[in-house]
């Protein structure tokens, strides 16, 4: 069996179903959403219809138009639900005359005028506050990244059922807070579009640099986090802070194969080949950061990182990187969300612009503060600067205590080795 | 993963876009450009001018011999490339699928090698990284 694909086999078949889906299961849930007037009900209609695809696929081929193919299959799945509760309303009507009058098959399956914003009508569905996090990323990645539970699941490192289960809920708290389908309004557009970046954002995260478990890095879900930042730039591209978190995404990105060893062991910031760096990401980074700029609304806090990462991502070695200016990059960044991370970062700039003894009375005084109190950064980067300070027993007890502190395997092994790297303690 | 879709034209393809308005020609391409941006897969993608402004350095002899053509054997002609990011080669097979294209046109698809497919302690590969390190790329949107 030949399917248009050339894939000749069951488990090649479902892979392009995959990947069709990928391509088209936003602007399909969102078409349905429009139509049926309710999300819960068009994300289950366009499961069926991809569970429908999946079996009939490998023996008839992919459909030329499989976006619409689906689209239809989902509307009449809809038509079928309804005559069976006799609930004959209005959008019974539109749908039908909808599948009657669209007789021509490489005809799109949604109005070109509306699709767009339809599809982040979709994406603030997701992400919507009423939701957990966990909820927010696990519906964001399915019915925007068009993902199966079971890769959601593969790639959070948690049981497919826990994820079946965050979607069912979230479905229901979404109708329970009667969620409606629209762009938000303009008084709680900012918060909204912060909670639709901070998901993202958060599924790169979860790849660049992964919380638990023994993977320094998952890129398969930063790439896809990238991928959903460009989608959403082209979306809202008079939103400033989308281009910034994809500058972000972008200049973190080009560092992936320099970050690692071939044995998967981090290299940090300092200690990277720099010609490993991907320049195109690099540009394309700085594109997205001159877009952000050219809004005219001024940096938010992701253009204000990625102009950090940008620093770096320019500069020839850890010496020749423009200090200076990423100290102020990181002031004004504090000034508009502070943060005691970022606090901890300035002062390693701080350490490297003017050296470790300025550094140092920086990260005391966060440390006094209290903040940040009980997780590795605060001895990690103590220790690296009483080290560079020649303070080589507090080092050691600082990078110790950091080891103890991380959830990091791999992270864990790299503060180990610099413990090793001070040598044995005095006797 | 990164692919190529590279585009190839026989005569019959050019005669028959040749036939079509130019204006439909470039919208249509312009609405496939498009779709690639707003699904975030694209990375480059550049259109080559007709191969009668090309030439052909042909290495058959010693010394390179430079040819306004003919192109050899194959009559299908390179017009032009996209790049796109995507997460399998099933993704990269229903992209180039989509390209509005008629008899005559072909699309090859092929992998872009990545720094992992060579090996690292070759002198020339890491010459390679240090020329990509202080360079902009060729490739640009």
């Amino acid at each position: 069996m030949t399917t248009e694909t050339g894939a000749t086999d069951a488990a090649g078949i479902r892979r392009s179903v995959a990947a069709v889906w990928r391509m088209e299961s936003a602007r399909i849930v969102a078409t349905l959403t429009r139509v049926t007037g309710d999300f819960s009900l068009a994300e289950d209609l366009a499961q069926e219809a991809l569970a429908d695809a999946l079996e009939q696929w490998p023996r008839d081929g992919i459909p030329r138009n499989a976006g619409a193919w689906l689209t239809a299959v989902a509307k009449r799945k809809a038509i079928d639900g309804w005559r069976r509760r006799e609930r004959l309303d209005d959008r019974y009507s539109a749908i039908a005359h909808d599948l009657e009058s669209r007789i021509d098959p490489d005809a799109a399956p949604w109005d070109p005028d509306d699709i767009d914003d339809d599809v982040l009508r979709l994406v603030f569905i997701a992400c919507h506050p009423v939701l957990a996090r966990e909820a927010r990323v696990a519906l964001t990645l399915r019915v925007v990244g068009g993902l199966s539970s079971e890769e959601i699941a593969r790639a959070f490192l948690v049981p497919t059922a826990t994820v079946q289960q965050r979607i069912v809920r979230a479905k229901k708290s979404l109708a329970a807070a009667k969620v409606q389908f629209e762009v938000p309004s303009r008084d709680e557009y900012a918060a909204r579009l912060g909670s639709v970046l901070g998901v993202i954002y958060l599924v790169f995260n979860e790849g660049y640099a992964a919380s638990s478990g023994t993977e320094w890095m998952r890129p398969e879900l930063s790439q896809e986090a990238l991928r959903l930042g460009r989608v959403l730039a082209e979306l809202a591209p008079r939103e400033p802070e989308v281009h910034g978190l994809v500058a972000l995404m972008e200049f973190q990105t080009s560092r992936f194969r320099a970050r690692v060893t071939a044995e998967g062991e981090p290299i940090l910031l300092g200690d990277q080949d720099r010609s490993r760096w991907d320049r195109a990401q690099i540009i394309r980074g700085r594109t997205a950061l001159a877009r952000a700029d050219a809004v005219g609304r001024g940096r938010g806090a992701y253009a204000l990182q990625a102009a950090i990462a940008e620093c770096h991502s320019v500069a020839p070695s850890t010496d020749e990187t423009d200090w200076d200016r990423i100290v102020v990059l990181y002031e004004v960044l504090g000034r508009l969300a502070p943060s005691p991370i970022v606090d901890l970062n300035r002062a390693v700039a701080v350490a490297m612009a003017t050296g470790p003894a300025t550094g140092l009375r920086l990260v005391d005084e966060i440390a006094a503060s209290g903040a940040l109190s009980g997780t590795h950064l605060l001895p990690s980067v103590r220790g690296e600067l009483l080290a560079r300070l020649g303070r080589l027993d507090e080092a050691r007890v600082e990078l110790s205590e950091a080891a103890r502190l991380t959830g990091n395997e791999r992270e864990r092994g790299v503060l180990l080795g610099k413990v090793a790297a001070l040598g044995p303690p005095d006797a | 993963m990164k692919y190529m879709l590279i585009m190839r034209g026989t005569d019959e393809a050019y005669d028959a876009y040749k036939a079509m308005p130019f204006e439909e020609v470039i919208a249509a391409m312009g609405r496939y450009n498009e779709e690639l941006i707003k699904a975030g897969v694209l990375l480059a993608g550049e259109g080559l001018t007709d191969a009668s402004e090309g030439f052909v350095v042909d290495f058959a002899s010693e010394t390179p011999l430079v040819t306004d053509g003919p192109y050899g054997e194959t009559k299908e002609l390179f017009n032009g490339f996209w790049i796109l990011e995507v997460s399998s080669k099933e993704e990269a097979a229903e992209w180039a699928k989509k390209v509005p294209l008629g008899p005559g046109s072909f699309i090859e698809v092929r992998r872009v090698t990545e720094m992992s497919d060579f090996p690292q302690d070759n002198e020339f590969v890491q010459r390679e990284a240090e020329f990509r390190a202080a360079n902009d790329p060729t490739f640009k949107l």
